[in-house]
């Protein structure tokens, strides 16, 4: 839901990072996502289609790298991804826990003309 | 030929260093500020109007309220005692650091010792944006269910204490409250929490005196500091 306000940051940083190699275009960017973020790609994509319209970004495309939880069950060492109904270690039920991935929202990089 | 432009900057760091400004300006000033947030209908603004009348002459408080439209959460918190300022989102489903930042430029903060600022209703975004509170608090509530640590993961790992409102209702709806807790050490473990009903007042007493103890022991730290 608050896709609008990470989409606007998307395009400020790349715009920064643009402008300072005196890029024409802005082609290609690369984000990703980790599932704990709740960011929906569809959504991401829509409203990037609408601000980047009149910036040397329009038109570019962006990649998404989706980045699946992964947690380490610090009892048995287990690395196991969680459902929606059970997040305790499926090996020994164990919960304490650390996350090893899956928390990610990142401009990692863009293509620049 | 396109060149690549290796970036790797967090999306949201715009929003985390403008709350680092915010708090800086609490710091200043000496106001303790908590971040409330819940789903809608949790009893976030209940909470608050108890704590308002619970520290009334202990300590002098302060409150934002985030909502899409109304000023109905301001208006009962000033009618409880505080001094308030509302913010209109607009139809963000969120308060971000840029809207608490124009919030507090609108408040005597010298005249404050604890802000409370009263996050839109929603489990999903406001997880993801700082504010520059000192502790971030999530009012749960019964008849949620059982299931929402599970759901909406994001929501508490953020916080630093969990509210669980609304406890009146445990014989009348299935909430096995030990999966609850169980979802809930997983992904913050050792959180202080807090189970209370606003409508009988069970439970009110020991989150009072935890949060008026936050803000003695953020006083104390202050004048070491100094």
């Amino acid at each position: 839901m608050h896709e609008l306000a990470v989409t606007q940051s998307v395009l400020d940083i790349a715009l920064r990072h643009a402008a300072e190699r005196n890029a024409r275009r802005i082609t290609d960017l690369y984000l990703v996502i980790g599932q704990w973020s709740s960011i929906v790609d569809d959504s991401v994509q829509f409203y990037w289609d609408i601000i980047s319209e009149g910036t040397i970004a329009q038109g570019a495309t962006l990649h998404f790298r989706r980045v699946p939880v992964e947690l380490t069950c610090l009892d048995c060492g287990q690395v196991y991804q969680p459902t929606s109904e059970e997040l305790v270690c499926p090996q020994c039920a164990g919960s304490r826990v650390r996350v090893r991935q899956g928390d990610e929202l990142q401009l990692e990089a863009i293509d620049i003309e | 030929m396109p060149q690549r432009v290796p970036v790797v900057e967090n999306i949201l760091s715009a929003n985390d260093r403008l709350a680092l400004e915010n708090r800086a300006r609490l710091d200043a000033a000496g106001v303790f500020a908590i971040n409330i947030m819940a789903s809608p209908g949790a009893g976030k603004t209940s909470l608050i109007e108890h704590t308002v009348r619970g520290l009334e002459g202990k300590l002098r408080l302060g409150m934002i309220n985030g909502d899409i439209a109304t000023s109905l959460d301001a208006d009962r918190g000033r009618a409880a005692g505080a001094t308030a300022v509302q913010i209109n989102t607009g139809g963000d489903c969120h308060l971000d650091a840029v809207m608490v930042q124009s919030a507090l430029a609108q408040l005597d903060l010298s005249g404050l010792d604890l802000l409370i600022v009263e996050n839109v209703g929603n489990l999903v975004c406001p997880a993801s944006f700082q504010l520059g509170t000192h502790k971030n608090v999530l009012v749960a509530s019964i008849p949620e269910g059982d299931d929402k640590p599970y759901k909406y993961p994001g929501m508490y790992r953020g916080v630093e204490a969990v509210v669980i409102n609304k406890i009146d209702l445990l014989p009348y709806v299935p909430f096995r409250m030990d999966y609850f807790k169980q979802g809930i050490e997983v992904l913050n473990p050792g959180v202080v929490q807090f189970e209370l009903s606003c409508r009988t007042g069970e439970g009110l007493p020991a989150w009072l005196t935890w949060l008026e103890a936050q803000v003695r022991e953020y006083r104390e730290a202050r004048r070491e500091r100094k």
